[in-house]
C-alpha cells in the first residue's frame, strides 16, 4: 500500500512521518514515550515532552498540537501522575502547540510521551538525507546525558551535576529550529538513542555520503567523560556500538571515553544541522543569539569505504 | 580469593561492587551476567591502573582483576 502524499515514511530512517496535506501545507506526526529517566516526576514530563516535540523541528516544522500518551501503576500517588502531566504541558506550551487529549492505560511502571503533530510546506521539510558534499555538521546539544543518566540512577551526580542535565534534556529545540530555518539546511535529525554515531550514520546513508566527525570538536556535557573512565556507561552505549560495527571508522588515537560518549544514546538530544560551508558560521551565529550551544562537529565528504569517519582533531 | 556475584545488578551497579570489593584485596574475582558490566568494569579498572582478565563461564563472564 503506498499514498503519493506521503512524503517521509518508514522507508528512510527518518525522525517522523510526512504527509502532503496541499502544495503550500505538510503534515508532520510524530509518537514517542519512556519510563522515567529522571526521579522528580515533573522534569521527567518535561524531558518526555522536549524528547517527543524535536521530531517536529527535526524535519523542519513547528508542532501544533499533541495528545498525551501516559502508562501508571495502580499505587501511584495520583499528584505524580498530576505532576508527570504538568511538566509535559509547560514544554508543549513553550513549544507554541496545544495539547488537545490523549490515552492513559494502567501498566507495571509509568511511562509518558506524546503525539505530536506539526506543519511545515512541503518544500521546507529537512530529511535525514539531503546533506550535500561539502556541508558543515553542526550539534546544538552537549552529549552525555545517557552516561549522566546512569550515573544519576546511583547517586553518583552533585546537585549542580544533575541540573545541568536536567537543563539539557528539558532545553526544546524549538530555538535551534528558529536559528537554523532561514539559512536553509540541506538536512536535519535529532539526536537520541542511538547516540550521535548512530543518528549520523543514517543520515550519511540517507544522502549517500560520508560523514566525517571531529572527535576532539564534540561537545560533552561537565563530568561525562570522567565518569565513561570509571565505567559508568549504559548498555545502550554498547548496543549501538555492535549495531554500528563496519558502518563508523574511528582514526586511532581517540581516547576511549570521547568515543563511548559519541555512542552515547540521549535522551532528547540536540538537533544535528547539515548547512553549506559558507552559512556555517551564520547558522553558529544564530544559534548563540538564542542562547542554543552549537558547535560545528565535522563535515559531509563524498561517499568512502564507510559511512563515519571519525577523526581525532577537527 | 576475593570474590563478589554482580549478576543479576544493572548499571552502575557491578562498577560500584567492583569499586567496593577492590578495598579488600587482590586478586578479585567478579561474576557477571551480561557484556555491559564486562566493559563497564574492564574500563574502570584498566583506567585505575588494574589488569583484568576475562572468560566466559556458561552464559556469565568472569573477570579477575589483579595489579
Amino acid at each position: 500500500m503506498s499514498d503519493p502524499a506521503l512524503m517521509v515514511g518508514f522507508g528512510s530512517s527518518d525522525d517522523a512521518a510526512v504527509y502532503r496535506v496541499n502544495e503550500t501545507t505538510a503534515l508532520i506526526s510524530t509518537v514517542d514515550f519512556f519510563p522515567p529517566v529522571v526521579d522528580d516526576p515533573y522534569q521527567f514530563g518535561q524531558i518526555a515532552a522536549a524528547n517527543a516535540l524535536s521530531d517536529v523541528w527535526a524535519m523542519g516544522g513547528a508542532p501544533r498540537l499533541a495528545m498525551n500518551l501516559l502508562t501508571f501503576p495502580r499505587c501511584l500517588d495520583l499528584q505524580v501522575v498530576q505532576a508527570i502531566l504538568a511538566g509535559g504541558q509547560s514544554k508543549v506550551t513553550e513549544a507554541g502547540a496545544v495539547i488537545a487529549g490523549g490515552h492513559s492505560i494502567e501498566d507495571q511502571e509509568p511511562k509518558y510521551g506524546l503525539c505530536v503533530m506539526g506543519f511545515a510546506h512541503p518544500e521546507e521539510i529537512l530529511t535525514n538525507s539531503g546533506a550535500q558534499v561539502g556541508d558543515v555538521l553542526i550539534l546544538t546539544k552537549p552529549l552525555g546525558t545517557g552516561i549522566l543518566s546512569t550515573a544519576a540512577k546511583a547517586g553518583l551526580l552533585t546537585p549542580e551535576e544533575h541540573r545541568q542535565m536536567v537543563d539539557i534534556m528539558t532545553t526544546l529545540n524549538r530555538w535551534a529550529y528558529e536559528a537554523m530555518m532561514p539559512l536553509k539546511p540541506n538536512a536535519c535529525t535529532d539526536i537520541t538513542g542511538f547516540g550521535l554515531l548512530g543518528h549520523v550514520r543514517e543520515l550519511a546513508d540517507g544522502s549517500g555520503v560520508t560523514a566525517e566527525l571531529w572527535a576532539d570538536r564534540v561537545p560533552v556535557a561537565p563530568k561525562a567523560l570522567e565518569l565513561a573512565r570509571e565505567g559508568i556507561i549504559p548498555g545502550g552505549a554498547y548496543n549501538n556500538m555492535g549495531y554500528l560495527k563496519g558502518a563508523v571508522l574511528l582514526d586511532e588515537g581517540i581516547p576511549l571515553e570521547r568515543s563511548d560518549v559519541l555512542y552515547d544514546p540521549q535522551t532528547a538530544g540536540g538537533l544535528l544541522i547539515a548547512v553549506p560551508e559558507d552559512r556555517a558560521a551564520a547558522l553558529l551565529d544564530r544559534l548563540r543569539d538564542r542562547g542554543v550551544s552549537g558547535a560545528a562537529v565535522g563535515c559531509v565528504r563524498p561517499r568512502g569505504e564507510a559511512a563515519v569517519r571519525v577523526r581525532r582533531h577537527g | 580469593m576475593n570474590q563478589i556475584d554482580a549478576r543479576g545488578y544493572s548499571c552502575p551497579e557491578p562498577v560500584l561492587m567492583t569499586k567496593n570489593a577492590l578495598k579488600k584485596g587482590l586478586p578479585l574475582q567478579v561474576l557477571v551476567d551480561s557484556m555491559t558490566p564486562v566493559q563497564n568494569i574492564t574500563r574502570f579498572a584498566t583506567n585505575a591502573g588494574y589488569q583484568v582478565d576475562c572468560k566466559s563461564v556458561g552464559e556469565d563472564y568472569e573477570l579477575t582483576i589483579t595489579k
